[in-house]
C-alpha cells in the first residue's frame, strides 16, 4: 500500500512539473476561451450558445498537453524496466501513474472550467454540472490518454501520435458530455448524458491499464 | 531466495538478427560471473532476458527452486546505462522512492548513502551529479534493498579508481552473503569471478 501511495506522490509531481503541467494545461485552456469570441465574433447571444460545448471541447484538447510524456520519460532513463520489474503488477502501476496525471492536471483544468463557461457567457447555473462533467470526463482523458501515450512509446515525435491516437477515443467523452450540459441549457433531461459519461469513464478506467501494460511491455521487449 | 541462476541452451532475437544461441550458465549463491564480448554482441540483451523484460526464441532461464515471476520481481536487482533516476529531483527524494519500491526502509537506504558517501548530494538535483555521482547514488539502492541477485550492465564504467575498487569491496561482501553477480563488462571486474564471453 505504501509504495501505491508513494508511486502516486512521484507520479503527481512529476506530472506537475512535466512540460510546466498544470500552469500550461490550464494557460492553454484559458488561451483557447479567449480566443474562441474573437474568432466567432463578440454577439452574446451567439457565444453563450456556444458556451458549454467550446469550454468542453477546449477541455479535451487541453489535457492532450503533457500526456505525451506520461511514459515516456520512464522509458527513457529505464525508470519503466524498474516499474515493470515488481511485485506491483504493471496494470496497477499505469492506473496510478494516470490518477497522478489526472491529479496534477485534470483537476485544475475542471476547477477553471465553469469559470470559462462563464467567461464566454454561458448560464451561471450550468456551473455545477460542468464542474462533475469535467471532474468525471478528465479522468476518462488521462486514462485514454495513457494508453496513447503507451503505444506512441519509442516513436520519433510520439507526441503528435498520442494525440492521433487518442483524439478518436475522445468522441464519445465529448459527445456524453456536451450532450448534458446542452439538454441541462436547454431545460432538458440531463441525467441520461452524465450516466453515460461516467459509464465512458468506468469502461476507461477498467480497461485502460490493460491497454497500457501490454503496450508497455511490447515496447520494453 | 535465489540460490541459483540456470541458464541452458539461451538463444535470443532481436528482430531479424539472432544475437546469440546455445548460451549455458550455472551460478550459484556467492559466485560472481564477468559477461564480456563486442559491442553488440548481446550482453545487455541477456540480462534483459533473464530479467524477464525480453522473451528469449529457445531455451530456458531458471532461479534455482524459486518461481520465476517472484524471483524477478522481489529477487533481483538489475543496473544498466539507463538508472531509472529523474534529473529534476533531488537524489533524496529518488532513492528514497526507489528504496521503498524495492521493499528497504528509510534506515537501510541512510546506511546505503553512507556507505557509498553521498550525504552531501542527498539535495542536489540529480541533473546536477556528475556521471560518477550519479552511479553511486543509482548503487545505493543495492545496498538499501537486500537482493540475492545483482544484473550489472558496465557498472564500473564512470566510477573512478578508488571508487572501482571499493564498489569491488562492496560486490565482494554481497557474495560473502550469499549473493550472486552477473555483470557485462569491458574491464576485469576488481573480484574473482567467472567469466562468460558471448560469441555471435
Amino acid at each position: 500500500m505504501s509504495r501505491v501511495l508513494d508511486l502516486l506522490g512521484r507520479e503527481t509531481a512529476l506530472a506537475w512539473g512535466r512540460g510546466g503541467g498544470a500552469m500550461v494545461s490550464g494557460g492553454f485552456y484559458l488561451g483557447m476561451a479567449v480566443l474562441l469570441p474573437l474568432a466567432i465574433g463578440p454577439e452574446p447571444g451567439r457565444l453563450s450558445a456556444i458556451a458549454p460545448g467550446a469550454a468542453w471541447t477546449a477541455l479535451a484538447l487541453s489535457t492532450l498537453l503533457g500526456l505525451d510524456r506520461l511514459f515516456e520519460r520512464d522509458f527513457e532513463d529505464g525508470a519503466l524496466d524498474l516499474l515493470a520489474l515488481s511485485a506491483l503488477p504493471l496494470e496497477l502501476t499505469c492506473a496510478i501513474k494516470c490518477l497522478g496525471q489526472w491529479l496534477a492536471t485534470g483537476l485544475p483544468l475542471a476547477v477553471l472550467s465553469p469559470l470559462a463557461v462563464i467567461a464566454l457567457g454561458g448560464p451561471i447555473a450550468l456551473s455545477p454540472l460542468v464542474l462533475a462533467c469535467a471532474l468525471i470526463g478528465g479522468l476518462a482523458y488521462s486514462f485514454l490518454g495513457g494508453i496513447g501515450a503507451a503505444l506512441s512509446l519509442g516513436a520519433r515525435r510520439g507526441g503528435l501520435l498520442t494525440a492521433v491516437i487518442v483524439l478518436p477515443l475522445f468522441v464519445p467523452p465529448v459527445i456524453f458530455g456536451g450532450g448534458a450540459l446542452d439538454a441541462l441549457a436547454g431545460h432538458l433531461p440531463w441525467r441520461a448524458g452524465l450516466a453515460l459519461l461516467g459509464a465512458y469513464t468506468a469502461a476507461a478506467i477498467a480497461l485502460g491499464p490493460l491497454a497500457m501494460a501490454a503496450a508497455c511491455r511490447n515496447a520494453l521487449s | 531466495m535465489i540460490s541459483t541462476l540456470e541458464i541452458s541452451d539461451l538463444a535470443v532475437k532481436r528482430g531479424e538478427r539472432t544475437l546469440f544461441t546455445g548460451l549455458n550458465l550455472r551460478l550459484e549463491a556467492g559466485q560472481a560471473c564477468a559477461l564480456t564480448g563486442p559491442n553488440g554482441s548481446g550482453k545487455t540483451s541477456l540480462l534483459r532476458a533473464i530479467c524477464g523484460l525480453i522473451a528469449p526464441e529457445f531455451g530456458q532461464i531458471g532461479f534455482g527452486d524459486a518461481d520465476p515471476a517472484q524471483a524477478r520481481a522481489e529477487g533481483l536487482h538489475t543496473l544498466g546505462h539507463l538508472d531509472g533516476l529523474k534529473v529534476s529531483r533531488t537524489a533524496w527524494e529518488e532513492l528514497r522512492f526507489w528504496v521503498d519500491w524495492m521493499g528497504g526502509n528509510q534506515a537501510s537506504a541512510r546506511s546505503a548513502v553512507e556507505r557509498l558517501e553521498i550525504s552531501a548530494l542527498l539535495d542536489l538535483e540529480v541533473r546536477r551529479l556528475s556521471a560518477g555521482q550519479r552511479r553511486r547514488l543509482a548503487l545505493a539502492r543495492l545496498l538499501a534493498a537486500p537482493r540475492p541477485l545483482w544484473l550489472l550492465d558496465e557498472p564500473l564504467s564512470p566510477l573512478d579508481s578508488t571508487w572501482r575498487q571499493r564498489f569491488g569491496d562492496i560486490m565482494a561482501e554481497h557474495l560473502a552473503g550469499g549473493g550472486l553477480i552477473l555483470a557485462a563488462v569491458h574491464d576485469p571486474l576488481p573480484l574473482a569471478s567467472l567469466s562468460l564471453e558471448i560469441k555471435p
